[in-house]
C-alpha cells in the first residue's frame, strides 16, 4: 500500500513538476512530436489527440489509466491500441516506451546482477580479511586500495581501462553488448569496473562491521564454548556483519536495476539508463517517465524484498 | 539440597606455598592452582596493569569468591583463566594449572579444547553474551556438539534436558525461542544452561546476577549452588556484593587494583578481616538488619588508575591507617603474607594493630 503511494508521488511528481520546471508549454511539446516546423492545424491535432491541453491532474489520471488498463489513440483514420502497461509512445521513435523498457531492463539486469555477484564476493572477503589481519599489510594496502576505488568513477575506471586493456594492450576484443542474446562475458569490463567501485566501498563497509562485531559479547561467549576460531569468525561474526550489509546490498542492486548510466554511458551500452539519459537529451517526455517510473519501481520493490529479507535474517525484527 | 559447610580456614585448600615459589613449573596437587599471573595490556596511554601477581587455588567441590571495586581486575582474571585474552594485545604471563594441566603456557588449541568441556564462564549479561540471529537451543547445541561426537538430535534432546534442569518451564518450546524471547532471568538460567552444557569441572561465574531483579538474583543463586553440587564443580563467583560471597563461597579473595589485598576463609574475612580495604568493603555492605543511615560507609576516593598505580600499598591514597607507619605506607609495597594459618594479607600494620583496630574502630560500627 505505502509503495503504490510512493510510486504515485514519484509518477505525479515528474509528470507535474518536470515540464513546468523545464518551462515547456503544450505547443513545445506537441512540436516535439510533430517534428520539423509543424503548422496549426497539425499541432492542434495532435494536441487534441494527447490532450496536452488538458488539466495536468487529467493528463496524470489518463497516465494512469494507461498503465493500469491499457489505452487507445484516436487518430481520426486509425486506432492505435496500446495495452496495459501503457506509458505512451517516444516523441522521437513512435515506438511503445514499454516496448522499449522490455527490450532494454535484460541487458541493465545483465551489467547488475553480473557486477553485484563480483562485488560481493570481492568486496567481502577482503574486508572480513583486512579485519582479522588488522593493522598488517594486507589490511594497509586492501584499505589504501579500497580508498582509491570509492574515490574513483567508473567513467575514469571505464575508460582506463578501454583505453590501456583493449586498445593498447589488446587483452581483451573490442565488443560490444546490446542484446540480451550476446555473449555476456562481453560485459566483462563494465563488470569489473562496477564492481570496482562497489567492492571497495563493500570492503570498508565489511571491515568495519567485522571490527564491531568480533568485539560484541556474544563473540567472546562463542569462544568461551570453545568453538574453533573459524566458526567463531564465519558462523557468529559474519552473520551478525552481514545481517546490515545485505540492506545496503539491496537497495543499491535496486538503484542499479533502474539504470546503471555512467557505466552503460561509458561502454555504450543500450540499457536503461541509457534510455533515460537519451530521453533526457531529446525532451523526450513519454521515455524519460517511463524510464524513471521503472527505476522507482526497482527501488521500492528492493526496498521491499530488503524489509522482507531483514525479518527472515534477524529474529528480533520478525518478532516485533 | 543439603546446606554446605562454609567455615573452616583449609575449606578450600589454602596452603602455605601459594605465591610463595613462583617459577617452580611443578604441577600442584590442587585442582586450580594461579601462580603470580600478571596480565598487562600495552595502550598507548602506557603498560594497564590489570592484574599483578595473583595466586589462589581452588579444589573441586569449592567456591572461591572474589570482590573488589570496578576495574580491579576481576573479569581480566577469569578471561584470563580461560585464556581468552587476545595475545596480540595482552600479555600473560605467570602459571595456571588446571588438573594438572598448565594453561599459560599451552597452545591455544590446547586451551580451547578445555573451554566449554572442563572449564566454562558465566556472563553479566546474558543478552548481549548470547549470539541474537540463533535460538537459545542451538546455541546449547552447538556448546554440547563442540566436545561431544553426538547427532543434532541426541544434542537437541541434551540441550531441552538442560533447559528444564535450570528451571526453564516447557524446556521442549523454549528450546526453539531465541533469546530477545526469553526474560532477563530465564536468559540467564539459559546461560547457565549452555555453561553447564558439557559439565565443566570449573565454572566462572562473573557476576551472573547484577543485570537481574533481586528476587531473581536469588532464585539464581540458590541455581548455581545447587548444580555446583550435583556436578561436584569448582566455582569461581566474581562479584561487587559481599553478601553473594558469604553465602555462597568457601575462599574469599579480596583484589585492589590489579592484586591480592586479602586471601582467606570467609568466616575469617567476615569476622577476623585483616586489611583495611577488607573493612572498607565490608562498611560499603548493605546489611538488612540495619537503618540505611548506619550502615553505609563507602571507602572514601575512587579506585586507581591501573596505569600508573600509587607507590608503595597501592590503597594509601585512600587508606585511613597509612600514617600509623611512618611512612612506610607510600613507598614500600606490602607483600601478600600470611598472617594467620590460612589467612594472607597484604598491609604494613602489625597484627596487633589491625586486630585492635578491627576490634575497637571497625566491627562496632558494622
Ligand atoms: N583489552 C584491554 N585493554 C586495556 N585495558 C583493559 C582491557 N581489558 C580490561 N582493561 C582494564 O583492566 C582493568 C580491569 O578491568 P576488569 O574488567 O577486570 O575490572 P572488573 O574488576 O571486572 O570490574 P567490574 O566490576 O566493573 O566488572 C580496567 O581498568 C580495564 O580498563
Ligand atoms: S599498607 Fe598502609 S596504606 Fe596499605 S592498607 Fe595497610 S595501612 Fe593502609
Ligand atoms: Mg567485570
Amino acid at each position: 500500500m505505502g509503495l503504490l503511494l510512493i510510486i504515485s508521488a514519484v509518477t505525479y511528481a515528474i509528470f507535474f513538476l518536470v515540464p513546468r520546471a523545464a518551462g515547456v508549454s503544450s505547443d513545445d511539446i506537441a512540436g516535439r512530436f510533430a517534428g520539423k516546423q509543424p503548422d496549426a492545424v497539425t499541432l492542434a491535432a495532435i494536441k487534441d489527440r494527447f490532450g496536452f491541453d488538458d488539466p495536468v491532474p487529467v493528463q496524470y489520471g489518463k497516465f494512469i489509466k494507461g498503465i493500469v488498463v491499457g489505452d487507445t489513440y484516436d487518430t481520426g483514420t486509425d486506432k492505435i491500441d496500446c495495452p496495459a502497461p501503457c506509458m505512451g509512445y517516444s516523441f522521437r521513435t513512435n515506438q511503445s516506451v514499454t516496448e522499449q523498457i522490455v527490450d532494454r531492463a535484460p541487458i541493465t539486469f545483465m551489467i547488475a546482477l553480473g557486477a553485484a555477484v563480483l562485488w560481493v564476493i570481492a568486496g567481502v572477503s577482503i574486508g572480513v580479511l583486512s579485519a582479522l589481519r588488522r593493522g598488517t599489510i594486507i589490511d594497509r594496502a586492501a584499505m589504501a586500495v579500497a580508498l582509491a576505488g570509492v574515490s574513483l568513477p567508473v567513467f575514469f575506471t571505464g575508460l582506463l581501462s578501454l583505453a590501456f586493456v583493449v586498445h593498447k594492450w589488446q587483452l581483451l576484443p573490442s565488443v560490444n553488448y546490446s542484446d540480451i542474446g550476446d555473449n555476456p562475458f562481453n560485459l566483462i569490463l563494465p563488470w569489473i569496473c562496477l564492481a570496482f567501485l562497489y567492492a571497495a566501498l563493500y570492503a570498508r563497509l565489511t571491515r568495519a562491521g567485522m571490527l564491531e562485531t568480533m568485539n560484541e559479547d556474544f563473540i567472546r561467549t562463542a569462544r568461551a564454548k570453545g568453538l574453533p576460531e573459524r566458526t567463531v569468525v564465519f558462523k557468529h561474526g559474519l552473520r551478525a556483519t552481514l545481517t546490515p550489509i545485505m540492506t545496503v546490498f539491496g537497495l543499491d542492486v535496486g538503484l542499479l536495476l533502474g539504470g546503471a548510466i555512467i557505466t552503460e554511458k561509458t561502454f555504450s551500452i543500450p540499457g536503461l539508463g541509457q534510455l533515460a539519459l537519451d530521453g533526457v537529451y531529446q525532451s523526450d517526455l513519454p521515455v524519460v517517465l517511463g524510464a524513471t517510473l521503472t527505476a522507482a519501481l526497482f527501488i521500492v520493490l528492493a526496498n521491499l524484498v530488503v524489509d522482507i529479507l531483514y525479518g527472515v535474517v534477524d529474529p528480533r525484527v520478525r518478532h516485533s | 539440597m543439603a546446606r554446605r559447610n562454609t567455615g573452616g580456614k583449609h575449606a578450600a585448600g589454602l596452603v602455605d606455598d601459594v605465591g610463595a615459589h613462583v617459577a617452580g613449573r611443578t604441577p600442584p596437587s590442587a585442582f586450580l592452582e594461579v601462580r603470580d599471573l600478571r596480565i598487562h595490556f600495552p595502550t598507548d596511554d602506557g603498560l594497564v596493569r590489570s592484574v599483578d601477581g595473583l595466586s589462589f587455588r581452588l579444589e573441586r567441590g569449592k567456591t572461591l569468591g572474589i570482590v573488589g571495586e570496578s576495574g580491579s581486575g576481576k573479569s581480566v582474571t577469569s578471561l584470563g583463566i580461560l585464556g581468552l585474552h587476545n595475545r596480540r594485545n595482552a600479555t600473560v604471563s605467570g602459571e595456571i594449572w588446571l588438573d594438572g594441566q598448565e594453561l599459560v603456557h599451552a597452545s591455544p588449541g590446547d586451551v580451547r579444547a578445555l573451554r566449554g568441556r572442563k572449564m566454562a564462564m558465566i556472563f553479566q549479561d546474558p543478552l548481549s553474551a548470547m549470539h541474537p540471529f540463533y535460538t537459545v537451543g542451538h546455541q546449547i547445541v552447538e556448546a554440547y556438539r563442540v566436545h561431544n561426537d553426538v547427532s543434532k538430535r541426541v544434542a537437541r534432546k541434551h540441550a531441552i534436558d538442560m533447559l528444564g534442569r535450570v528451571g526453564i518451564p516447557k524446556p521442549d518450546k523454549r528450546v526453539d525461542d531465541y533469546p530477545h524471547q526469553f526474560s532477563g532471568g530465564m536468559r540467564q538460567r539459559a546461560m547457565i544452561a549452555m555453561a553447564l552444557s558439557c559439565d565443566p569441572e570449573l565454572l566462572i561465574a562473573d557476576e551472573p546476577t547484577t543485570a537481574l531483579d533481586v528476587t531473581v538474583q536469588a532464585q539464581i543463586l540458590d541455581l548455581i549452588r545447587d548444580l555446583q553440587q550435583e556436578f561436584n564443580s569448582a566455582v569461581i563467583m566474581i562479584t561487587h556484593d559481599l553478601g553473594v560471597v558469604a553465602e555462597l563461597s568457601d575462599d574469599i579473595l579480596v583484589m585492589y587494583a590489579g592484586r591480592c589485598a586479602e586471601y582467606a576463609s570467609v568466616d575469617d574475612a567476615f569476622h577476623r578481616p585483616l586489611h583495611p580495604y577488607t573493612w572498607g568493603l565490608l562498611g560499603s555492605m548493605p546489611r538488612l538488619d540495619r537503618e540505611r543511615s548506619e550502615r553505609l560507609m563507602p571507602i572514601k576516593g575512587t579506585p586507581p588508575s591501573l596505569i600508573n598505580v600509587p607507590s608503595g600499598c597501592a590503597f594509601h591514597p585512600r587508606c585511613a591507617y597509612g600514617e600509623l607507619n611512618g611512612g612506610r605506607s607510600e613507598t614500600e609495597r606490602p607483600e601478600l603474607v600470611e598472617v594467620e594459618p590460612g589467612h594472607k594479607a597484604a598491609c604494613h600494620l602489625s597484627l596487633q594493630q589491625r586486630r585492635e583496630i578491627w576490634e575497637s574502630e571497625i566491627r562496632p560500627k558494622l
